[in-house]
Order: C-alpha cells, then structure tokens, then sequence
C-alpha cells in the first residue's frame, strides 16, 4: 500500500500536504482501496470555517457513506469540483488529482497532533 | 455476532486465497467483493459470474402426502409443477407476512427441494417442522443444508461455459427446471434460475465437491470471462431487476400483496397460511405498497431508511437503495403510502437533510438491451 514519506496522517485515514499557510487533504490509498468504488463525494463549502475532527466531506462507494474529517482547525479555501462529475478519481490518484479539499489553517502548531508516514503506516498494518 | 461465530461456507477458504473481502451476512461470513463491485456487476452483465451460494439451506419434503402439505404451507400453486420444475414462492405466518421466500424444486412424483435463504433456514425449518407435527405426519421434512454447497453461475456467456463442461449438444434445464447431471465424476443438481436478471444457473453438489468444482468453473470458464463475484455485486444486480431480499424489501410485517408479488400467491387454493389476510390485503387494497424508484439526477446514492416524500408529505422509506452500476444512476426500493405508489409519481429522497427527486418507476428498472 503506498503511504508517501512527505505526507502527515489521521488516524481516520485521511492524508495532510503543507503547503505553506494551506493543507490540502484527501483520503489515503488504503482508505480508498477498502471503499473501493467511489461513486459519489460531497463537497464542503469555501469559506465554511471547521473545528479538528468535525466531518466535513462525504465519500461514497456504491456500498456505504463514509464521512471525511478536518484534520485540524481552519478555513476551507478550496474544494476539489472534478470530483462532482468524476469521483473515481480517489481511487485513480488517492494522493494527486483525487485531493478533496484545502484549509487555511487557524494555527499551525494543531499538525503536530498528526501522525507520520510510519506511524500511519503502522496502524494500517497492525 | 463476533466474526469467530459466523458459519462459514466450503469455499471459504477458496475466497480467501482470492483476496476476497470476508463480511458477516446472515449469521455466514462471505465475500462481499474480491476486486470491486462494479467490475464484478459488469462481468455478470457481460460475461459470466460465479456466486458462492453455499450458505442458502435446503430442504426435503418427501411422501404421498409431500405435495398437499406443501400446498398448505406456500402461497404459490405446487400442484402445477411438474417433475424437474420449481417455482418462485411465499412462506407466511398467520398474519400472512413474510417469513420468508423461496424456490421450490419437484425433483420426484412425491418429494421437493426447497432452496430458503441462509439467514431464514432455522426459523424456516422450526416453522415446517411445528406444523408438521400438529398433525399425523402426511410427510417427511429434512434439513440437508450442510450436506450440499452451491453457486450461482450468471451471464450472458453461461451457456456456452456449460456446453465446455457438459458437452455442445447436451441442453440446460428450461428457465425455473431443475436436471441432475454429473461433471468429472461429481453429481451436480443444475436449476436454469438465478437473482441477476441475466440468463444463468444455480448449481448444487456435495459440499465436498465444492473447491474441486469452484475451481474447474473458474478454469473452463476463463475464456469466456468468467470471474467470481461477491455479495456486494449480486445485490447491485437483484435491486436492478427490483427483485426483492428477505430482510430488507420483505419482512414478517409485510405480506406480498403490499410487496407487488402477488404473482406468486394462488389465492384460489382452498387454504393456506396467510390466506384469509391476503384476501383482505386484495380486497380492501394495500395500506402501502412497494414502489422502485430511480433518481433524476447525479447526486449522492439514495440507501435504505432514508425518508421518502411526495408533495412535501413523508409517505414512507427505503428498503433497498445503491448506485445502478448498469444505469450509473441512484435506484432504490420502498414502501410507500398506496395513494403515492402509481409509476410517474414524482417522490423526494431525503439524504443529510437535503431533498434529492426521484421519480416511481416501473419494475424491473433495468431492461437488458437486445
């Protein structure tokens, strides 16, 4: 299973990119490779600020609804439209263009709360 | 139930060496998918699919008096069967809901197969069993589930992947008829029915043939695609279709009246469980009635208990619901208010609070293309 070095994690298999003031998240290959068959993704709206944990999004395959957490607190800044007329792209390219969507965080410090590649790693092999 | 206490089939061990993904289904751990749902959905469309249907129960009903009994105890007519023939039918309770659905085989002049669904053999077996006894016994019933494995074989390619087994000019059993034939060596009950909408074959053997003839179909059907297909898939199929599962579109609350499976039922045999309630259920009409929908548009599938709402009244709920993998579109089943139920109804599907329409469909809401 691919779990890039350069990336942070949550335990509920979403992945963290830094970039700069930003975070773009999406869910990891694992996660995807378990829904399999991503048919439907609910967006956040831009704009909507959101606490740690709070869901945000919703993936769903063609069997079961499954929610999307912020990782940490902020902004939404952005959110990735292609999914609405091609969800599959978070099985595709889980890590690339299958992103879901970007905060601006409210406090950068909130990442060290995120897990490492290893550690991510780890959990999905327990 | 914890995953140690689930049954598990004779081809348990076969799933797992195929990389499938084992969940719990009525009280059996099975394979809900080994690749994905919607490659293994087109391959039944396309080519062929092998289910593993082990877990389904089977029962011997056998004597003089088989036939009569057994007329008592369903809702379809057993007099019309012929031997090597079954057909679709009811097991009710005394308020004529469903205790469950079947398919009853005539496989001699006075005895019966009868295929019930995994979830339903000891309710089914205990219900049989207590009626049996009420009485001089005008009967045998026999519970032999753990005695056979099974699996549905579907597709368009079915045929020819049997004429490769069987030989070009030995015939399948009609549509819903039943011939015992024996493939390298092993005594194989083939039925010409299935829960996909395509052409296709149930197949039952000795549960110690299983792996050996999972096997030899996957070997000899390779070249007309045949892949094994998992329980996500044939339930994808079934709700295309709008044929019904036990547990989710009927239930000991809903008799097949309300059910639009009427069919089934002869209510012009003197007596049987249920009777009495399904005349009333025809004559006074259905309170509510099972009505398949499609979505009008893209959005998220609709699934069960969502609400459902028509002209801004809650009429009723899903029982069934997924993304059509055939259609690409959201379908579902429901119990709604009759007055809601005629096909054109435009109905709403309430999802996170959002309302998402829908329109009532005729059934079956995929049609194969020929």
């Amino acid at each position: 299973m691919n779990v890039p070095e350069d990336l942070l994690y949550t335990k509920s298999h979403e992945w963290i990119r830094r970039e700069g003031e930003n975070i773009r998240v999406g869910i990891t290959d694992h996660a995807q490779a378990e829904l399999t068959d991503v048919v439907f993704v609910e967006l956040p709206k831009v704009g909507a600020s959101v606490e740690a944990k709070a869901p945000m999004a919703v993936v769903e395959s063609v069997k079961a609804a499954s929610d999307i957490y912020a990782p940490v607190k902020g902004t939404v800044v952005e959110a990735n439209n292609a999914l609405t007329n091609n969800p599959a792209l978070i099985n595709s390219d889980p890590f690339g263009e299958g992103w879901i969507f970007a905060l601006k965080i409210d406090n950068a410090d909130d990442l060290k709360n995120l897990q490492s590649a290893a550690a991510y790693k780890d959990q999905i092999e327990a | 139930m914890s995953e140690a206490a689930q049954k598990k089939t004779p081809l348990y061990q076969e799933h797992v060496r195929l990389g499938a993904r084992m969940v719990p289904f009525g009280g059996w751990l099975m394979p809900v998918q080994y690749t994905s749902i919607v490659d293994e959905h087109q391959t039944v469309r396309n080519a062929v699919g092998m289910f593993d249907i082990s877990h389904m129960g089977q029962f011997i009903v056998s004597g003089n008096g088989a036939r009569d009994w057994l007329n008592a105890m369903l809702t379809n007519n057993v007099a019309k069967l012929v031997v090597g023939q079954g057909q679709y039918t009811f097991l009710l309770n005394d308020n004529g809901g469903v205790i469950d659905d079947l398919i009853l085989y005539r496989i001699g002049e006075a005895e019966f197969l009868l295929v019930v669904n995994a979830s339903k053999i000891e309710e089914d077996f205990a219900w049989l069993e207590r009626h049996l006894k009420e009485g001089p016994s005008p009967c045998q019933l026999k519970n032999r589930s753990a005695d056979f494995g099974g699996v549905a074989i579907q597709g368009p390619r079915v045929v020819d992947l049997f004429h490769d087994l069987l030989g070009q000019n030995v015939e399948l059993p009609a549509r819903n008829h039943v011939i015992d034939f024996v493939i390298e060596e092993m005594p194989v009950s083939i039925a010409r029915t299935g829960y996909t909408g395509e052409d296709g074959v149930e197949v039952f053997f000795r549960a110690s043939d299983a792996a050996r003839f999972w096997y030899l179909v996957l070997e000899r059907g390779a070249k007309f695609g045949t892949k094994p297909c998992g329980l996500g898939a044939r339930d994808t199929l079934r709700l295309e279709m709008c044929y019904p599962l036990n547990g989710s579109d009927l239930s000991a609350d809903r008799n097949p009246i309300e059910a639009g499976l009427g069919f089934f039922v002869d209510l012009k045999k003197p007596n049987f469980t249920g009777r009495e309630k399904l005349l009333e259920a025809k004559t006074n009409g259905a309170r509510e009635r099972l009505i398949a929908f499609k979505m009008n548009g893209k959005g998220p599938p609709p699934r069960p208990h969502y609400s459902l709402f028509s002209g801004g009244n809650r009429v009723g709920e899903i029982s069934s619901g997924t993304l059509s993998p055939s259609l690409n579109i959201g379908i579902g089943m429901g119990y709604v208010s009759a007055a809601s139920a005629k096909i054109g109804t435009p109905l709403d599907v309430e999802i996170r609070g959002q309302k998402f329409p829908a329109t009532i469909e005729k059934k079956p809401l995929y049609k194969k293309q020929s």
